[in-house]
C-alpha cells in the first residue's frame, strides 16, 4: 500500500534527534503496550505481517501524529475489535462484558520464553530460485493497495542480486489472508544514482531484501 | 520490574491525571486478560526481559569476540545466525541474522524504511530515533546528512552501504576494531563497542575515550 509508512527518500521530516542515555521505555504504558501486542501475536491472534499491515492502515494523520507505541496501541484496538477478540464497547468500558474467543493458547508466564524466541521464516521451496547472484534484475513497477515490502523508492529500477537468502514466508500474501505462499528472498543492490539520480552521493549503494515476485528479468 | 521502577512510575503517573494512552492501554489489558487471552504476570515477565536480558549488551559481546577471535569473526560474517547461536549465554536469534563488516573503505548503515525492523535479539528494542520519520526517510538517500546529525563525518571517498531491512532478515554492523588496542582482552574491547556503531550511525569509541 502506498501509504505514509513507506518513507524511504521522503523530504521534510527534519533532523534525526538521538537521545542520550535513552531508557528502554519512556512510560510504563509503552511497556504494557509492547507486551500486549506481543501477547496477541504469541497466542496466534494474527501474524507479524497482518500486524504490520494493521499499522499501515492507520489514517495518515494518526500514523504521522502518534508516537511509536501510540500507533501500536491504536493498531491493537483496531485489530482486537475487527477480529472479534473484544468489542469496542468493552474497550470503552475497560471491562469485559462477554466471554472471549476460544483460543488454543493463552499467554502464561511459562509461555514467555517461547515468545522471546524469534521464529523462523524459512519455508520449503517448491521451485529453484529464478535469479542468480550477480544477475541484473529490475524491480517491478507495482502499486498494490494491500501490504507489500517493496518500497516505492525501489520500484522499477535495475539492481544486482548480491545474495540469495533462502525461501521465506511472503508477507504480501500472508497480510491478505492468502497463506504463506513462500518465495525466494534476495538481497538486491542498487547504485545510489539509479535510485536518486545524478545528484546522488556517488559513494552510496542501497540494498533491499526483495522477494522474487517483486523482480523481473531486465530483458523480456 | 524492581520496586525502584515502581516508585518512579508512581511518581510519573499519579502526580498528575492519567494520560489518555495510559487509560487506553490499561483498558486493553484489563479486557484482554478478563477474556482469558493472557495473564498480566506474563506481560510483567516479558517486560522484565526487554528491560534487562535483551539489549545491546548482547551485540557488544558478539562484536568484542569477533575482534579478538579471528575464527569467530570469519564464522560470524559467513553465517551470523549460526555463529551467534554457538556463542551461548544469549537467546536464540531466529534464523536470519546477518553481520555486515565495515572496512577501511566501506561503511555500513542499517535502516528499516517501511517500519522498524531491527535485530532485537542482539541490540534490544530500537531507540526512538531509529523508528522516527527523519531517520527512516533520509538514511537511504542522504546517509551523510544523517550521520552528521550524530556528529559523525566520514571521509568523502568512503563507500557507504545502506541496508534497508525490508524482510525478516536482520542486520548487525561489525565495526572495525579501533587502532591502539593490540593485546586487549575481549572484556576491555567490549567497552569500546556502542549500540550506534552496530547500527552504523556511530563508530566504536577510541581507546583514549575509556581511559
Amino acid at each position: 500500500m502506498d501509504g505514509v509508512h513507506d518513507m524511504g527518500g521522503m523530504h521534510g521530516f527534519g533532523k534525526v534527534e538521538p537521545e542520550a542515555d535513552e531508557p528502554v521505555f519512556h512510560a510504563e504504558w509503552e511497556a504494557r503496550c509492547l507486551a500486549l501486542n506481543r501477547a496477541m501475536g504469541a497466542i496466534g491472534a494474527w501474524t507479524i505481517d497482518e500486524g504490520r499491515a494493521g499499522i499501515e492502515m492507520l489514517p495518515p494523520e494518526i500514523y504521522l501524529g502518534s508516537s511509536y507505541y501510540g500507533k501500536w496501541a491504536q493498531r491493537l484496538e483496531n485489530m482486537v475489535v475487527a477480529r472479534g477478540f473484544a468489542g469496542a464497547d468493552e474497550l470503552a468500558a475497560g471491562r469485559a462484558a462477554r466471554p472471549g474467543r476460544s483460543m488454543q493458547r493463552k499467554l502464561t508466564v511459562a509461555e514467555v520464553p517461547r515468545t522471546l524466541t524469534r521464529g523462523s521464516f524459512f519455508r520449503k521451496a517448491t521451485a529453484p530460485a529464478r535469479f542468480a547472484v550477480g544477475e541484473s534484475v529490475r524491480t517491478r513497477n507495482i502499486h498494490p493497495a494491500t501490504h507489500t515490502r517493496l518500497p516505492r523508492y525501489a520500484r522499477g529500477h535495475v539492481g544486482v542480486i548480491e545474495a540469495i537468502r533462502g525461501c521465506h514466508v511472503f508477507p504480501d500474501s500472508v497480510a491478505i489472508g492468502a497463506g504463506e505462499n513462500p518465495q525466494w528472498l534476495y538481497t538486491l543492490l542498487f547504485e545510489g544514482r539509479t535510485l536518486w539520480g545524478d545528484s546522488a552521493d556517488p559513494t552510496l549503494k542501497v540494498s533491499i531484501e526483495a522477494f522474487e515476485p517483486y523482480l523481473e528479468p531486465t530483458q523480456p | 520490574m524492581t520496586d525502584d521502577d515502581d516508585h518512579s512510575h508512581h511518581h510519573e503517573e499519579h502526580g498528575s491525571e492519567l494520560s489518555e494512552m495510559q487509560l487506553r492501554v490499561r483498558a486493553l489489558e484489563t479486557v484482554l486478560a478478563e477474556k482469558g487471552y493472557l495473564d498480566p504476570a506474563a506481560l510483567d515477565a516479558m517486560i522484565e526481559a526487554y528491560e534487562t536480558r535483551i539489549g545491546p549488551h548482547n551485540g557488544v559481546r558478539v562484536v568484542a569476540k569477533a575482534w579478538s577471535d579471528a575464527a569467530f569473526k570469519r564464522a560470524l560474517v559467513e553465517d551470523a545466525t549460526k555463529a551467534v547461536q554457538s556463542f551461548g549465554l544469549i537467546n536464540r536469534v531466529g534464523d536470519h541474522l546477518i553481520a555486515v563488516e565495515n572496512t577501511p573503505t566501506l561503511h555500513n548503515i542499517i535502516v528499516c524504511t517501511l517500519c522498524s525492523c531491527y535485530p532485537w535479539e542482539v541490540l534490544g528494542l530500537p531507540p526512538v530515533w531509529y523508528k522516527s520519520a527523519p531517520y527512516r526517510s533520509s538514511a537511504v538517500n542522504d546517509p551523510r546528512g544523517v550521520l552528521a546529525d550524530f556528529g559523525l563525518t566520514l571521509a568523502p571517498d568512503m563507500q557507504i552501504r545502506v541496508w534497508d531491512s525490508t524482510a525478516e532478515t536482520r542486520f548487525i554492523v561489525l565495526p572495525m576494531r579501533p587502532a591502539g588496542t593490540d593485546g586487549w582482552s575481549e572484556e576491555k574491547l567490549a567497552a569500546l563497542v556502542t549500540r550506534d556503531c552496530m547500527i552504523g550511525t556511530g563508530l566504536p569509541k577510541q581507546p583514549n575515550e575509556i581511559a
